[in-house]
C-alpha cells in the first residue's frame, strides 16, 4: 500500500516537523480519499446532499429569508434548533476525554481522538447553522473582533461566537497534533497537547453553558427564562455526545475493522445512564413548575404538549421525543447495553433523536409560541430549511468521515508496524 | 472539502489500479466536485450585483466622519432612485440636547380604528404587501388585562361595547434587552431615549427580535415593495429610509419628525386624542401632565425594562 511506504519514508528520514507538514497534509488528503466502493458511494451521496444544501442556501440568500417559514412571530426556526443540538454534540464529543485524563483510563486514551473528531465536525455544523440563519451573510465580517464591532461582554451571542471558534481551534490543534506526531512516527509530547485537552474540557462546558445563556437570559421569553436550562443542556450533551461516539465506533469497526477495546464504550454507557437520568429528572422538575404554576410560564408548555386554541403543530414532535427518550433510557439500563449488540445502538439512536427534538424543535420553537403579545402563529420548516439543514448534516458527516479515515489509517499502521517489530 | 468527493460511476471499476492512475481519477473527481459546487452556489452572484464595494466596506454609523456621511447618504439616495424610482432626501437629525421623549396612551379613548398603523406604514416606507407597521393594536376584553384574551386580528366595526383597545409599539425602554442582545452594536439607545438601528450594519441574526418582550422589532424577510409615488421622500438614516432586505427595523418615534419639533405620524393620525407625546424633561409638556395627574402603568413592569411608554385610563 502506498500509504505504508509514505509512512516508512517519513520514518526513515530525519523528520523536520515544520517542513514535512505540507507533505503530511498532502498525504492526509490522499489517504482520506482512498477507499473501497462503499466508501466512494458514501462520499458521493454525502457530497450530493451537501451540494443540494449549498444550492438551497444560495437561493435563500438571493431571494431573501422569505423562502423560510420563519415569521416575525417565530423568528428562529429549524436552523437555530439544529444549532443548539450541534453545540451539545460538540460539547459531548469531549466527554470521553474526561475519564481518560482525570481518571487516567489508559484504554480511553486510544479513543479520545474520535471524540475530538466528532467535536470538530459538530462545531463546523454549528457555525454553518448560524451562518445560514443570517439575513445578511455578506456582512459576516462585522462579527470579527477588531475588524468589525463586537458587543462584548454584554451580548451572549458575541460570547457564543468567541467560545465556539475557540473550541474549534483547540480541538483542531489536538486532533492535528496527535495525528501528525503519529504520522512522523513519534510519541506525542504531552506538553503540547495535555494542557489543551484540559482546556477543551472546561471549554466544552462553557460552549454549552453560553449557548443556554443565549436563551435563558431573555426575560421576555418565559419558556426559556429558567435557571435549569444550562444544566439541562449539559446533561443532555453528556448523553448525545457519547451516544454518537458509540455509533461512530461501531461503524468504524464494521467498515475498517478498527476495533477499539470494549472498556471505553462501557464507560460511555455508564456516563449516559447517569446523565440521561439527571436530564429526565430535570425535565420532570421543569414540567412540574410550568404546569402546576401555570400562567404565562405555562402557556408555551401547554401549546407544546397539548396544543392550545386549536393549534397542535408541536404536539407530535414533543411526544415522539418523550417516548424516544424514555425507551432509549430504559434500553440503556438493560444489562445487554453493556455488551456489543444492537440494543446499545438502538438506545443510542433513540436518545439522539429524542434529544435533537427536545433541545431543538421542542425548545426553540415554543419559546416563540405564544408570542410576547400572546398571539399564536405556528411554524413548521419550509423545504428550503430542510434542504439546508440536510446539507449541513451531510457536510458534517463528510468532514467526520475524512477525519476518521485519517485516524483509522494512522492507527492501523501503528498496529501493523508494532506487529512487524514483534515478529 | 468538496474537492474530496468521489468520482462518478464509470470511474469506479479501476479502483485497484496504480496510484498515479488513481490520483488522476481523484483529480478528475475533484474538478467535477468543484464545478458542481460552483454551479450549486451560483445564485450567490446576486450579492456582487446588489451590494456595491462601497456598501460592503461601509463602516458603523458611529464611525462615520462628516464626509463619509455625505458619501453614504448620496449613495443611498442614488440607490433608492434606481431601485424605487423615487427622489428622496436622507438626513440625520441629531437628538436635541436635554430632551428625553416619552409616549402615553389613553386606553379610555383609543377605539381601535387602526389609523395609527396605517399612518406608520406610509410614513415609514413599510413594505406595502403585508400592511407592515411598527404598531400592533390589541383588542382586549373589558375586565381583563390578560393579553392572552386579546387579539390583533380583529376584523369588524370598532369599538365593540365589551372591548377596549391597546396599541403596542416599541416602548423605548431605559434598559432595552434588544440592545444588550445585539452581537455587533448595530442597535443602540440615543441620548433622547430612542433606540435606533443602523440598517447597513445589522447582519440579520434576529437575536434582538427574540429578546424584545413587546414584539416591537420587525425583520425584512423580503425587499420592501413600495410604488414610486408612495415613497415618503423625507427620510432619516436611522429612521424611515427604505430598509434593505435581511435586516431588523423598529419604531424610532419618527425621529426625523420629532427631533425637528413635529409630532410622530401615529399621533398626528389619531383622531381620538388617545396619544400623548412629548419631552419627559420638560415639566410643562403634555406627557408630564399625564404622568403627574393620571395613574399610569407600563407593560411587563416585572421584567425591569423600564419603558418610556405609558398607559392610563380616564377615571
Amino acid at each position: 500500500m502506498s500509504s505504508i511506504t509514505t509512512q516508512n519514508q517519513s520514518l526513515s528520514e530525519p523528520a523536520d516537523p515544520v517542513r514535512s507538514y505540507p507533505r503530511f497534509l498532502w498525504w492526509g488528503l490522499g489517504e482520506a480519499t482512498n477507499g473501497g466502493l462503499g466508501f466512494y458511494v458514501w462520499m458521493f451521496v454525502l457530497t450530493a446532499i451537501s451540494l443540494v444544501g449549498a444550492n438551497a442556501w444560495a437561493n435563500q440568500v438571493a431571494d431573501g429569508m422569505i423562502v423560510t417559514n420563519m415569521t416575525d412571530h417565530v423568528s428562529w426556526g429549524l436552523y437555530i434548533a439544529n444549532f443548539t443540538f450541534c453545540v451539545g454534540l460538540a460539547a459531548g464529543g469531549v466527554m470521553m476525554v474526561i475519564p481518560a485524563y482525570l481518571y487516567d483510563d489508559e484504554e480511553m486514551h486510544k479513543v479520545v481522538i474520535i471524540g475530538e473528531a466528532v467535536a470538530v465536525a459538530a462545531i463546523v455544523m454549528c457555525t454553518l447553522s448560524v451562518v445560514v440563519d443570517l439575513g445578511r451573510p455578506d456582512r459576516f465580517w462585522h462579527l470579527i473582533p477588531f475588524i468589525g464591532r463586537v458587543n462584548w461582554p454584554v451580548s451572549m451571542l458575541t460570547w457564543d461566537v468567541i467560545v465556539l471558534n475557540g473550541y474549534l481551534l483547540i480541538n483542531l490543534h489536538i486532533v492535528g497534533y496527535l495525528l501528525y506526531m503519529r504520522y512522523l512516527g513519534r510519541k506525542p509530547n504531552p506538553k503540547w497537547y495535555v494542557p489543551f485537552v484540559f482546556l477543551s474540557i472546561i471549554w466544552a462546558i462553557s460552549i454549552h453553558t453560553v449557548t443556554a445563556f443565549l436563551y435563558c437570559g431573555l426575560g421576555g421569553r418565559p419558556f426559556w427564562n429558567t435557571a435549569l436550562l444550562a444544566p439541562r443542556f449539559l446533561a443532555s450533551a453528556f448523553v448525545s455526545g457519547p451516544a454518537f461516539i458509540i455509533i461512530v465506533m461501531r461503524i468504524l469497526r464494521i467498515t475498517t475493522g478498527y476495533a477499539a477495546p470494549p472498556g471505553p464504550a462501557r464507560t460511555l454507557i455508564q456516563i449516559i445512564r447517569v446523565a440521561m437520568t439527571i436530564n429526565l429528572v430535570m425535565l420532570a422538575s421543569e414540567l412540574f413548575t410550568l404546569f402546576y404554576t401555570g400562567g404565562a410560564h405555562g402557556a408555551s408548555a401547554n401549546y407544546l404538549f397539548f396544543g392550545s386554541h386549536g393549534h397542535y403543530g408541536l404536539v407530535p414532535w414533543i411526544w415522539t421525543a418523550i417516548v424516544f427518550n424514555l425507551v432509549g433510557t430504559a434500553l440503556f439500563f438493560m444489562p445487554e447495553a453493556l455488551e456489543r449488540g444492537n440494543i446499545r445502538i438502538l438506545a443510542c439512536v433513540l436518545c439522539i433523536v429524542g434529544i435533537w427534538i427536545e433541545k431543538g424543535m421542542g425548545l426553540i420553537i415554543p419559546g416563540f409560541i405564544p408570542s410576547t403579545l400572546h398571539e399564536i402563529v405556528e411554524y413548521s420548516p419550509s423545504l428550503v430549511e430542510w434542504k439546508v439543514t440536510g446539507g449541513i448534516w451531510a457536510f458534517g458527516f463528510l468532514l467526520l468521515t475524512v477525519l476518521l479515515k485519517l485516524i483509522a489509517t494512522v492507527f492501523a499502521q501503528e498496529q501493523s508496524l508494532a506487529e512487524a517489530e514483534n515478529s | 472539502m468538496y474537492q474530496q468527493d468521489a468520482p462518478t460511476g464509470p470511474f469506479l471499476p479501476v479502483l485497484n489500479q496504480q496510484s498515479t492512475r488513481r490520483t488522476a481519477l481523484k483529480a478528475a473527481g475533484a474538478a467535477l466536485g468543484l464545478a458542481a459546487f460552483g454551479k450549486a452556489v451560483s445564485p450567490l452572484m446576486v450579492i456582487p450585483e446588489n451590494v456595491s464595494v462601497d456598501e460592503f466596506l461601509q463602516q458603523h454609523y458611529k464611525e462615520f466622519t462628516d464626509s463619509d456621511k455625505k458619501k453614504v447618504f448620496a449613495r443611498l439616495e442614488a440607490e433608492t432612485k434606481e431601485d424605487y424610482g423615487a427622489d428622496v432626501t436622507i438626513s440625520d437629525p441629531k437628538p436635541i440636547p436635554g430632551v428625553r421623549f416619552g409616549y402615553a396612551i389613553n386606553l379610555s379613548k383609543c377605539n381601535g380604528n387602526g389609523a395609527c398603523m396605517e399612518a406608520c406604514n406610509k410614513e415609514n416606507n413599510h413594505h406595502r404587501g403585508v400592511d407592515q407597521s411598527y404598531i400592533r393594536v390589541l383588542e382586549m376584553s373589558k375586565g381583563s388585562m390578560d393579553m392572552e384574551q386579546g387579539t390583533t386580528t380583529y376584523d369588524h366595526t370598532v369599538p365593540q361595547d365589551d372591548k377596549f383597545y391597546m396599541p403596542v409599539q416599541c416602548q423605548q425602554c431605559e434598559n432595552p434587552p434588544c440592545v444588550s442582545a445585539c452581537p455587533i452594536e448595530a442597535t443602540w439607545q440615543e441620548d433622547d431615549g430612542i433606540v435606533v438601528v443602523d440598517y447597513n450594519w445589522c447582519i440579520g441574526c434576529r437575536y434582538c427580535e427574540a429578546a424584545c418582550p413587546y414584539h416591537a422589532r420587525r425583520f425584512n424577510w423580503e425587499p420592501p415593495e413600495i410604488p414610486a409615488d408612495e415613497v415618503n421622500p423625507d427620510q432619516g438614516y436611522l429612521s424611515n429610509r427604505i430598509r434593505p432586505q435581511g435586516v431588523m427595523e423598529k419604531c424610532h418615534f419618527c425621529l426625523h419628525r420629532t427631533r425637528e419639533g413635529r409630532a410622530p405620524a401615529c399621533q398626528e393620525a389619531c383622531s381620538t386624542g388617545a396619544r400623548v407625546f412629548g419631552d419627559l424633561n420638560d415639566p410643562d409638556s403634555d406627557i408630564n401632565w399625564v404622568l403627574k395627574n393620571k395613574r399610569v402603568f407600563v407593560l411587563k413592569e416585572e421584567l425591569g425594562t423600564q419603558p418610556n411608554f405609558f398607559y392610563f385610563f380616564d377615571s
